[in-house]
């Protein structure tokens, strides 16, 4: 029984997160980001099912056919075409938050809610008692119109975690986004116009609904416009999956469905040059082309507009060079761009930091930890914390690499009614503090669960409780027994102790300062703790009188006792602080 | 296990009401009210004519004039609600009676429904408290309660069939009418709900695991699966297989439990009242009018559910637009929010292609919440549904039609905007409320005279006490029955995929299921007697942590091809699975034996305790004192006796060292563990 991991993408690098795992032979694929599934399900031919929430899903076909046009923008080799994208949608199941999902007899899986996304989730899959999670990224906590990750307090062999902002801690996200709605709103103030590049979904609605609870709060009237028809037709999307956000945003759907951007209008090419304030979203993000980058051409030279970008641009697109802080960008071959209006850097990124991962490795406390997509020097740090701080196995393989480790294993057996309830049934133990008299009894409860496991040859394993072996054998128990009559010499007592069962109540009050589980003596004068049985002996023929030799004197009481060798320790104590009380009565009564 | 079923009455508005008893946890299913009950009220449109001064009890169509009382489940009130310990709400229908629980002092109990469920209970629940605050408003703040106006003799001089309401058919359900709850109470019982997901795993106590599982019937109603250490209990509630609106019926996590309930017999119901063989036909028009010259039979073939289904809404459309041409209005209360949401689509469709212009009003003090509730619901949707989110289309139509002012909302009759926008002909979709509470009365009061007009009820009420106090009625009443159970006749097909272990079912299909009695064992439950349900005789799963058995010392008894070994751990259950791990502070591996069995004779506990050095001076003396028992004195190291008897050995000796010496001595003569 084991976890073998084997890391096929995003190892000890960022992106395309692809990891195999095989837990007790069940094997998964999860992909964190699902450029390339299409391929893998249409050109591939991978025939198996395929799991998604429900926005992933509903948002899946948008993203995917974006970026093939990207590619196909670029000259790039297309990997699989429009008709692929939509026949593997529909070998995608869908699921729910928390849903079970048994895939097959063994293997089940359950997504988690992750924040942050649109759809993200945290996937739980378990095998038999062997269970992992993966996560690829999720917020610990609630933002404007996400909820925070929630996930079940579960016994893990596994956590496989994304770690691209494994060193650092960002500031919280508030305060970036109050810079952004501050640049924004100062451009527009001094009749700037604003471009956002994004692509088409998650980010422009982030923002967008940033934007627009803005403008109603400020009560600004300055015209907010989405570039492609796509943008608009995502936001039905998420008008529609709106129980997929934070709560605050669900609340309010039947009065004002916060999706339903009430200041966003459409963008026509002719505003380009239309007088005034504006705020723009295009596609794509990067300014790697298109519209976005059209626009950019018209509004850069101007200094009162202002351009925001993303935290991350791809090498050789406008986005990137515009970070080397260059008034002079060369957008082609021909054409040379004097920059000189304002650039925001959006420092909002969809991945958790070095808190977060640790909070949640902290919650779960699962055996293993594999740490995939991020930088390797960041990996090492994070893989350093866990090891030391949790306690944590932690792995942070390269790709290619397999990890494998053994995994939780219960042994099954049945267990017979009578033991289980002998298991279920309290054992108080009364513990009294020595030092005060007054002080008030300490009762726990130590249940002990003892049964005996029997195996038979080609039967299951069974738990019972001892009485029932004897049954199974077939024969009656035993008894061994301890037995023991001594005398204590209590002279000085015989003078206030006019009868035995009074006698018997002081010796027993001395005892139990001592072994606290003792009790008082009943009507006959016989103190019983368990198994345990004490008496004053009249019986001058008792057989248990050993003598050890001594000579003892004629104010000699004897008692006798008896116990099973269950409570063999308890007899013995319960003897010896008699027998110091022999030598120590006197000075105490 | 235990099962008490304390209403049989199936149905979508009443649905069956069921106690478990399941490893000592009560668990109930459903709470619902018995809304039929509601047609012995006079409505206040009538009550409005009626002479206040007379303080008669009846108005002039026999109905009772006074603030209704809310008929509950009569044997639910026999059980002591605190020890109910668990409620799983099947349906929106299922939750109307919860507040009446849930306020009651002593409720503890957890309830677990749909997160859909919830949110449309809470809706219909808020309706209900609105609609009759008309009441409340119409006969004042009253001291004396309904019973206390009626007396025996009142009682008994009451119209028969108001009688049997009242009274239940033997005359045990007076005790059973309530007062309606307040808004705080929907409120605070509401708080008490825990919402699920389709198929999210609640564990309920460490020990009992929850799933809901689409049943079909409506947006987010469910069947139930529980999971104890034991067994696996599958309880289906009304269900539909597939539907135009709800996710289809799931019965994937049904298949193979240890005990299956099933008490979706709304349809069976229908088939042994009825008695008439062709019960099957599902559009009877009902003539209420004693001149109506509309008495033609409409008769539809028996379709498969939801196709069946659609021709049904297809015929109420068809029948609608027929009413508007003619220039009368339609009145459609129905409160089944999956058949609305299917008659909007088909109504649109159909005025449009008569190429007539006419409003569609909906009208009731939740419409808007709840239609804007199902645009934001796709997960419990039907994979029709889905598909339409996939391809960018909105879920339902009604969300566009109302942009495009096809269709209004509004919450009263009274509300500005409708009487400004008010016209006629018209269609309106309004709550059922037994045509006793809310727009129904006032809109039926309104076009009851016009025989072109269009009444379309569910069938599932008296008709003919529901319409009694708005006769003569000239207006068309066109009656239907939505599916709200399996078929019948599907039913063994489906239970004997589900393959459950052992079958309960209604006492009332013993003539049906017995002679599919191969199907698997059954049994038959009567209405409010305790059914004792055999334990499976199944041993309790254990599961022993590896490291705890890699420590167990195995002993293997020469007698048998036995192992055994002694366990030792801490037990604990967790998501309804018991564990046994070892304690924290590793136990002494040595444990001496606690019980032992087998014999010992004095000769070999002589040889076994000399080689062990206590050797020499023994002395063996037989005591004839005490009867079978040997005693050997032992003098040396120490002194010494051991008495053995038939099955007991007593050691008796003053040094703890030498005594345990001796025990081992035994032990090694004795089987033990």
């Amino acid at each position: 029984m084991a976890i073998e991991c084997l890391v096929l993408g995003a190892g000890q690098e960022v992106g395309k997160s692809c990891v195999v795992v095989t837990i007790n032979g069940k094997r998964i694929i999860h992909l964190d980001h699902i450029g390339a599934l299409p391929y893998f399900t249409e050109v591939c031919g991978y025939n198996g099912p395929i799991y998604m929430t429900y926005p992933t899903k509903a948002l899946a076909p948008l993203m995917l056919d974006d970026y093939r046009k990207v590619m196909a923008g670029r000259g790039e080799e297309q990997q699989f075409t429009n008709e692929n994208i939509l026949n593997c949608m529909k070998k995608v199941t869908a699921v729910d938050i928390k849903q079970t999902v048994q895939v097959d007899k063994d293997l089940q899986i359950r997504a988690y809610y992750a924040g942050h996304v649109l759809g993200a989730a945290m996937f739980y899959a378990s095998v038999g008692d062997a269970a992992m999670v993966y996560t690829g990224d999720y917020n610990m906590t609630p933002d404007r119109h996400l909820g925070a990750a929630q996930i079940d307090r579960l016994h893990l062999d596994l956590v496989i975690t994304e770690s691209t902002y494994g060193k650092t801690i960002r500031d919280s996200k508030y305060a970036r986004e109050r810079e952004f709605l501050k640049a924004v709103h100062n451009c527009v103030a001094n009749g700037g116009k604003v471009l956002i590049p994004t692509f088409a979904l998650g980010r422009a609605q982030e923002l967008c609904i940033l934007l627009d609870d803005y403008w109603e709060r400020m009560n600004l009237k300055v015209p907010i416009y989405f570039s492609s028809g796509l943008t608009i037709q995502a936001n039905l999307y998420y008008k529609v999956l709106i129980s997929w956000t934070s709560q605050k945003v669900k609340d309010t759907y039947a009065t004002r469905n916060a999706f339903n951007f009430k200041n966003v209008q459409s963008f026509d090419r002719s505003l380009i040059h239309a007088p005034g304030p504006c705020v723009l979203f295009a596609t794509p993000g990067m300014l790697s082309g298109g519209f976005s980058l059209e626009v950019f051409k018209h509004w850069a030279p101007c200094e009162s507009n202002l351009i925001t970008l993303p935290g991350y641009c791809v090498a050789g697109t406008v986005g990137h060079k515009l970070s080397d802080k260059t008034t002079k960008v060369d957008v082609d071959k021909d054409t040379q761009i004097d920059v000189r209006c304002k650039i925001h850097r959006l420092s909002f990124s969809p991945h958790t930091d070095e808190k977060g991962i640790m909070d949640l490795l902290k919650f779960l406390s699962p055996k293993n930890v594999i740490l995939v997509h991020g930088e390797i020097t960041s990996m090492d740090y994070l893989k350093g914390r866990i090891k030391s701080e949790l306690g944590i196995q932690c792995y942070n393989p390269s790709n290619n690499e397999t990890v494998s480790f053994p995994t939780t294993h219960f042994i099954k057996a049945d267990a017979s009614p009578k033991f289980i309830h002998s298991s279920l049934t309290p054992n108080f133990k009364f513990l009294k503090d020595e030092a005060t008299e007054m002080a008030p009894i300490h009762v726990c409860d130590e249940r002990v669960t003892q049964g005996i496991l029997t195996m038979e040859k080609g039967q299951k394993v069974k738990i019972l409780h001892q009485d029932e072996l004897l049954t199974m054998v077939g024969t009656e128990q035993t008894e061994v027994e301890f037995a023991y009559c001594f005398p204590l010499s209590l002279s000085s007592l015989k003078d206030r102790v006019t009868d035995d069962n009074s006698l018997i109540r002081i010796v027993s009050r001395k005892i139990s300062n001592e072994v606290a589980e003792f009790g008082e003596p009943d009507d006959m004068g016989i103190i019983k703790v368990n198994s345990f049985c004490l008496a004053v002996c009249k019986n001058n023929n008792c057989p248990f009188r050993i003598s050890d030799g001594s000579t003892v004197s004629s104010d000699r009481v004897f008692f006798c006792c008896n116990w099973s060798i269950v409570d063999k320790d308890l007899g013995w104590r319960v003897i010896s602080v008699m027998k110091n009380m022999d030598s120590s009565l006197d000075s105490v009564f | 296990m235990k099962f008490t079923s304390l209403s049989q009455t199936g149905g979508y508005n009443l649905p069956p009401c069921n106690i478990v008893n399941l490893c000592g946890f009560h668990i109930l299913f459903d709470c619902p009210l018995d809304l039929s009950a509601l047609t012995i009220f006079s409505p206040i449109s009538t009550a409005l004519y009626e002479n206040h001064e007379t303080k008669k009890l009846l108005d002039k169509s026999n109905l009772i004039l006074a603030e209704p009382y809310y008929k509950t489940i009569e044997s639910l009130h026999l059980w002591n609600v605190s020890l109910i310990d668990v409620v799983l709400i099947s349906n929106p229908m299922g939750m109307l009676g919860l507040p009446f629980l849930t306020r009651t002092e002593g409720f503890s109990a957890k309830v677990y429904a749909t997160e859909v469920t919830a949110r449309l209970g809470q809706l219909l629940m808020e309706d209900l408290v609105a609609m009759h605050m008309e009441y409340k408003q119409f006969y004042g703040p009253t001291e004396t309660s309904l019973f206390q106006l009626l007396n025996w003799e009142e009682l008994e001089a009451l119209p028969p069939a108001l009688k049997d309401v009242i009274l239940g058919k033997d005359g045990t359900e007076l005790g059973s009418w309530l007062p309606l709850y307040s808004a705080s109470d929907v409120k605070d019982c509401l708080k008490k709900v825990q919402s699920l997901k389709y198929a999210e795993e609640a564990c309920y106590n460490g020990t009992l695991i929850i799933k809901a599982l689409s049943s079909g019937l409506e947006i987010g109603s469910c069947n139930w699966s529980l999971k104890d250490p034991k067994r696996n209990v599958s309880y289906i509630s009304s269900s539909v297989f597939s539907s135009g609106t709800a996710m289809d019926f799931d019965f994937h996590a049904l298949l193979g439990s240890d005990v299956l309930i099933y008490s979706d017999f709304a349809s069976w119901n229908g088939a042994t009242c009825d008695e008439s063989e062709n019960s099957s036909s599902s559009i009877v028009p009902v003539d209420c009018a004693t001149k109506s010259d509309n008495e033609h039979a409409w008769e539809l073939p028996d379709f498969d559910e939801s196709s069946e289904e659609m021709e049904k809404l297809n015929f109420i459309c068809s029948c609608s637009v027929d009413s508007i041409k003619a220039g009368a209005s339609v009145l459609i209360p129905i409160g089944r929010l999956g058949i609305i949401l299917q008659l909007l689509e088909l109504l649109a469709l159909h005025i449009e292609s008569s190429d007539i212009k006419v409003p569609i009003f909906i009208i009731s003090s939740v419409a808007e919440e709840l239609l804007a509730y199902t645009t934001i619901l796709p997960e419990w949707l039907c994979k029709d549904r889905q598909e339409k989110l996939y391809s960018g289309k909105p879920v339902f139509a009604h969300e566009e039609l109302i942009k495009e002012k096809k269709i209004h909302v509004f919450p009263s009759v009274h509300s500005h905007e409708l009487l400004m926008m008010w016209q006629e002909p018209c269609i309106v979709v309004c709550p059922h409320w037994s045509l006793r509470l809310g727009p129904v009365v006032h809109l039926l009061q309104r076009w009851r005279g016009d025989p072109n007009a269009l009444l379309v009820l569910e069938e599932g009420v008296d008709t003919n006490l529901a319409l009694s106090p708005f006769k003569p009625i000239a207006m068309k009443v066109l009656e239907c029955s939505f599916v709200s159970s399996i078929k019948l006749e599907k039913v063994p097909q489906l239970l004997k995929m589900l393959q459950p272990k052992l079958l309960l079912l209604p006492d009332y299909t013993k003539p049906y299921f017995n002679p599919l009695n191969q199907l698997s064992s059954c049994l038959f439950f009567t209405e409010n007697e305790t059914l004792r349900v055999p334990n499976a005789n199944k041993h309790l799963e254990l599961n022993i942590a590896a490291d705890l058995a890699s420590q167990l010392t195995l002993l293997k008894l020469k007698s048998e091809e036995l192992t055994i070994s002694r366990l030792k751990g801490k037990l604990f259950v967790d998501q309804g699975k018991h564990y046994i791990v070892s304690e924290k502070p590793t136990m002494s591996s040595n444990m001496s034996p606690l019980v032992h069995w087998g014999k010992v004779d004095l000769e070999s506990l002589v040889l076994a305790l000399e080689k062990i050095g206590v050797k020499g001076s023994m002395e063996k003396v037989k005591d004839e004192d005490e009867c079978g028992s040997n005693v050997l004195h032992v003098f040396e190291p120490s002194q010494a006796l051991i008495q053995v008897k038939e099955t007991c050995i007593v050691i008796s000796t003053g040094d703890e060292h030498f005594a345990s010496l001796i025990s081992d001595a035994v032990h090694s003569l004795l089987n033990g563990i």
